[in-house]
């Protein structure tokens, strides 16, 4: 039986103790109506070796040319290092750490990561990780409205171009409590517009997405500046391999963003379809007792030792239940633990020269991109890591056309706003090659003519 | 050296050179947008990097190298297979927005995954959407209402609660702006019908259940209570969390269910983590198929290609609740782990869980140990009670808790449900062997002598892990959460 140890023996002497004369006999208090339903639709077992002949048979059907999609999930270089430790059993097989005393790995590391968020994000707390970086925004903007109780409004601005579907989630999770998330503000340059963003009048908080969702950059310092006036709290949704070299949100403006939030895909992940990555929250110290999720703190034991241990447990469901800040409970554990490997295995140099070499490989695609004819930079504003092209028929045809070639050649951004239905999102990272870019480009030009 | 922390191993200038790339020209980019100092990370060789966190692993307790009775956590074996096929590189290096006609493997293990949940739950549709079973829960209350918005019926305020459901019940109505309100459970782990009753009217959104419950029965009126529901206008929420006990051997669906979440770290074997990732499916039966939660994966007729579905699909749907398609890899492992199982190694899955649970009480019982609910069977977990330890040797649930550690094995659910005082919830599951439980009930009469002999080692417990008892008030009075605090 697989994974059931049971030898016919075991079975036995373990029903005589119970005293049940067979194994039916234990469901006996449930309806004999409901009992041993039909499950014929579900194919019998197989063996593992069979299973995996199977999946990888499917597996293969998915692999593909380089990849030049990025718009919130990254095809990185991951240490070799990474997997092997956060893979081990100790990491991946453990739950939750409610015993602090046996789990001191884990609560450890999740300190260390901690550390490691906050310097990387110029903040002063994190939590132990949300599920992603659509939903963390959610969980972010639930903070910012709780944080701010006696705002005029419960609605939430976004100022320039954020990702439809970070959006998209955060309203699911926000609507039912009577939460709007407005439409955003982007102007001509593909970043926000701050003249309609004053003009929409008081908001509770200003969400700001750092590259945006074209690649732009976009002037947070003046939007800092500008929510810091309005009385409204600054949620910044960062790229966290990009702050190698960008501004941390905590440098803002006069004062810093309030919350940070973002995926920790890029840290060390695979694509993986997007999941399971993690969602990091960040935030000033005063707002600690609002954050969402696990927080780790040191502290000693009765000998005076040091060590690690879940705290701030009255904000969680299992203490505070219908007041908590948030129902979650799992999160995103072994993420994080990857992430951490990852982070200290880059350093602050490591991920410098990583975000760098993307920025730098991502021009050359956009070099070579629009040497083809046709085909031009959409947006004025700076770009990092990302960028946006009009390549002047339907990106759509264009981008099925370069799967055909097998390339994953960029979003058309089309499904998400009419006017950009010539226009493809594209990507680069360090670990793009010239011979990869070289095809992309032939490709186009086969793609467009 | 062991306190010390991945920070403090590093030095100026040092760095695992091996995994960086050369510097890439930032020369474009206005000055102003550029980052100051370097981030404050650890400067670290590789070799520091990964000593450093393979000895913190070796400090955690895991269910790879322990008995992990965890209740209502399900902590079973998680197959390496499952593990070896959702690393499988194309499946790993897929990007969550390839297009569909470079993803059909990969969206025919999500098509299989859904029609396996549907019918193991007898649900009419499944969203895979998802990423841990509170989001489940979240899912499923917005959808019913979305159901009662849909129909105008906006009176209907309040999520009925058992008081010994999680936390995660109660927390999960208020995020989807319902009050909770809660029900008494009766002396025998069953709902208490008349306080049902009494509580249900025009104002009942609906009821969230656990069954088996919390209390580690089965709730034996629930199709009584879910007439009751029906009648009174309201829909019926499974919590998924204790359906290990009884997969293959009753539904949801044919309980009354209207929607429920299965937590795939629980019942479909996929690893914990250290606190996730999970994944919890929801499934619905046909009033809420049309609010179902996006995306999720639909194939053309006449056995065609696969693809997402989209809002013209689903104009009614709650929408998404993530960046992208959830926790995917966690499904595949749940698809791996379900095609190795088959039919009837998912009726085995309940039949030998519940086995091992009622075995376990049995022999505790007969040790001495009071059970919460005597009288009942144990479905896949029981409740063991030390009020008696507690007030006669000072002894509580806490303290025989930490010894256990000592004894090498990782403690039950303490404190919870919260109305059974000084409790264990334990749950052993269908993969640990007779001789490991045997060693468990073994443990627990030697720390029952201990207590009546020698107390204070029992108090003081644990005496052979790296750290003794944390003083958690000084944790939350005095915050230390990052390195530089």
């Amino acid at each position: 039986m697989p994974f059931i140890p049971h030898t016919p023996e075991d079975t036995e002497a373990m029903l005589a103790a119970i005293g049940a004369p067979s194994l039916d006999a234990l469901f006996d208090e449930i309806d004999p109506a409901l009992k041993d339903p039909d499950l014929s639709a579900i194919p019998k077992g197989v063996d593992e070796m069979t299973m995996l002949a199977d999946m990888a048979e499917r597996a293969r059907r998915d692999e593909t040319g380089p990849c030049f999609l990025g718009a919130g999930c990254y095809d990185h270089h991951i240490p070799a290092a990474v997997w092997d430790i956060a893979g081990r059993g100790e990491f991946l097989t453990a739950y939750t750490p409610y015993q602090a005393e046996a789990s001191q790995g884990t609560l450890q590391l999740i300190y260390e990561y901690q550390s490691m968020m906050t310097a990387l994000t110029g903040t002063e707390v994190s939590n132990a990780s949300v599920y992603d970086g659509g939903s963390g925004l959610g969980e972010a903007v639930l903070m910012a409205v709780r944080a701010r109780r006696r705002a005029p409004a419960r609605r939430v601005a976004v100022a320039g171009a954020c990702h439809p579907h970070y959006l998209a989630a955060a309203s699911t999770i926000t609507r039912n409590q009577g939460i709007a998330i407005d439409a955003p503000c982007v102007g001509a340059d593909g970043t926000a517009d701050l003249d309609a963003l004053a003009a929409a009048g008081p908001a509770a908080a200003v969400i700001v997405q750092q590259p945006n969702f074209y690649g732009a950059l976009e002037p947070v310092d003046e939007i800092a500046r500008w929510a810091a006036q309005a009385g409204a709290l600054l949620i910044a949704v960062v790229n966290p391999m990009a702050l190698g070299v960008l501004k941390p949100p905590g440098d803002w403006g006069d004062d810093g963003a309030d919350i940070v939030c973002g995926d920790g895909q890029p840290l060390g992940i695979p694509m993986a379809s997007g999941g399971p990555s993690f969602g990091f929250l960040c935030t000033r110290e005063r707002f600690v007792r609002q954050l969402p999720g696990r927080i780790v703190g040191r502290t000693v034991d009765r000998a005076g030792r040091t060590g690690y241990t879940l705290t701030l447990q009255a904000r969680e469901q299992h203490i505070r239940r219908a007041k908590a800040t948030s129902n979650i409970c799992t999160n995103q554990g072994l993420l994080v633990t990857a992430a951490t490997i990852y982070l200290a295995l880059m350093g602050g140099e490591g991920l410098r020269r990583t975000a760098s070499a993307c920025h730098a490989r991502t021009r050359e695609l956009v070099a070579a991109l629009a040497a083809v004819d046709g085909v031009r930079q959409r947006f004025a504003a700076p770009f990092f890591h990302e960028c946006v092209l009009d390549i002047g028929q339907p990106a759509d045809a264009v981008a099925a056309a370069l799967a055909r070639r097998g390339i994953v050649g960029g979003l058309p951004l089309g499904r998400f706003d009419p006017e950009l239905a010539n226009c493809l999102l594209v990507c680069a990272t360090e670990k793009r090659t010239a011979a990869d870019i070289d095809a992309f480009a032939a490709a186009m030009s086969e793609a467009l003519r | 050296m062991s306190e010390r922390t991945i920070f403090d191993l590093g030095r100026p200038g040092r760095r695992a050179a091996a995994q960086h790339p050369a510097r890439g020209d930032l020369g474009d980019l206005p000055r102003g947008h550029l980052r100051g100092a370097p981030p404050a990370l650890p400067e670290v060789s590789e070799l520091q990097a990964v000593r450093h966190y393979t000895n913190l692993s070796a400090k955690n307790f895991a269910i790879d190298n322990r008995f992990y009775p965890l209740g209502s956590c399900t902590m079973k074996y998680n197959p390496r297979g499952a593990h070896r096929a959702a690393g499988l590189p194309g499946f790993l290096n897929r990007h969550p927005l390839a297009p569909d006609a470079l993803s059909q493997g990969f969206l025919s293990c999500l098509y299989e995954l859904q029609e396996t949940l549907k019918t193991v739950t007898g649900m009419a549709g499944v969203s895979l959407a998802p990423m841990a079973g509170a989001q489940g829960e979240f899912a499923g209350v917005a959808m019913i209402r979305a159901y009662h918005d849909a129909r105008g019926d906006a009176e209907r305020r309040e999520i009925i609660v058992p008081s010994a459901a999680h936390g995660t019940n109660p927390a999960t109505a208020t995020m989807c702006g319902y009050r909770a309100r809660e029900v008494a459970v009766g002396a025998e782990g069953d709902v208490d019908i008349a306080e049902l009753k009494q509580a249900l009217g025009p104002q009942t959104a609906g009821i969230m259940l656990t069954n088996p419950s919390t209390c580690g029965v089965f709730e034996r009126r629930i199709l009584e209570i879910a007439d009751r529901v029906h009648e009174a206008g309201g829909l019926l929420y499974y919590d998924g969390a204790n359906l290990n006990a009884i997969l293959g051997k009753a539904r949801p669906g044919d309980m009354g269910f209207d929607v429920a979440h299965l937590n795939l770290h629980k019942t479909f074997a996929t690893p914990h983590g250290g606190g996730g990732p999970g994944a919890g499916p929801v499934a619905v039966g046909e009033r809420l198929l049309a609010h179902l939660p996006m995306p999720f994966v639909l194939r053309d007729a006449a056995g065609g290609g696969y693809r997402w579905a989209d809002e013209r699909d689903c104009p009614a749907s709650i929408g998404r609740l993530s960046a992208f398609m959830g926790n995917a890899g966690i499904l595949l492992r749940a698809l791996a782990y379900a095609r190795m199982l088959g039919r009837e190694g998912m009726r085995r899955v309940g039949e030998y869980a519940t086995l091992n649970a009622n075995y376990l009480m049995v022999r505790l019982a007969a040790a001495g140990f009071e059970l919460a609910y005597p009288e009942r069977r144990a479905s896949h977990e029981f409740l063991v009670t030390f009020r008696g330890e507690a007030k006669a040797l000072g002894i509580t649930a806490m303290d025989v808790a930490k010894r256990l550690l000592d004894y090498g094995c990782h403690a039950p659910t303490t404190y919870f449900p919260l109305l059974v005082p000084e409790c264990f919830l334990i749950e052993p599951t269908e993969t640990e062997t007779k001789e490991e439980l045997d060693a468990f009930v073994d443990a627990m009469v030697r720390i029952k002598a201990e207590a009546e002999r020698d107390p204070k080692l029992v108090q003081s417990a644990p005496h052979t892990l790296p750290v003794t008892r944390l003083d958690e008030v000084r944790a939350a009075r005095e915050l230390k959460l990052t390195n530089r605090a």
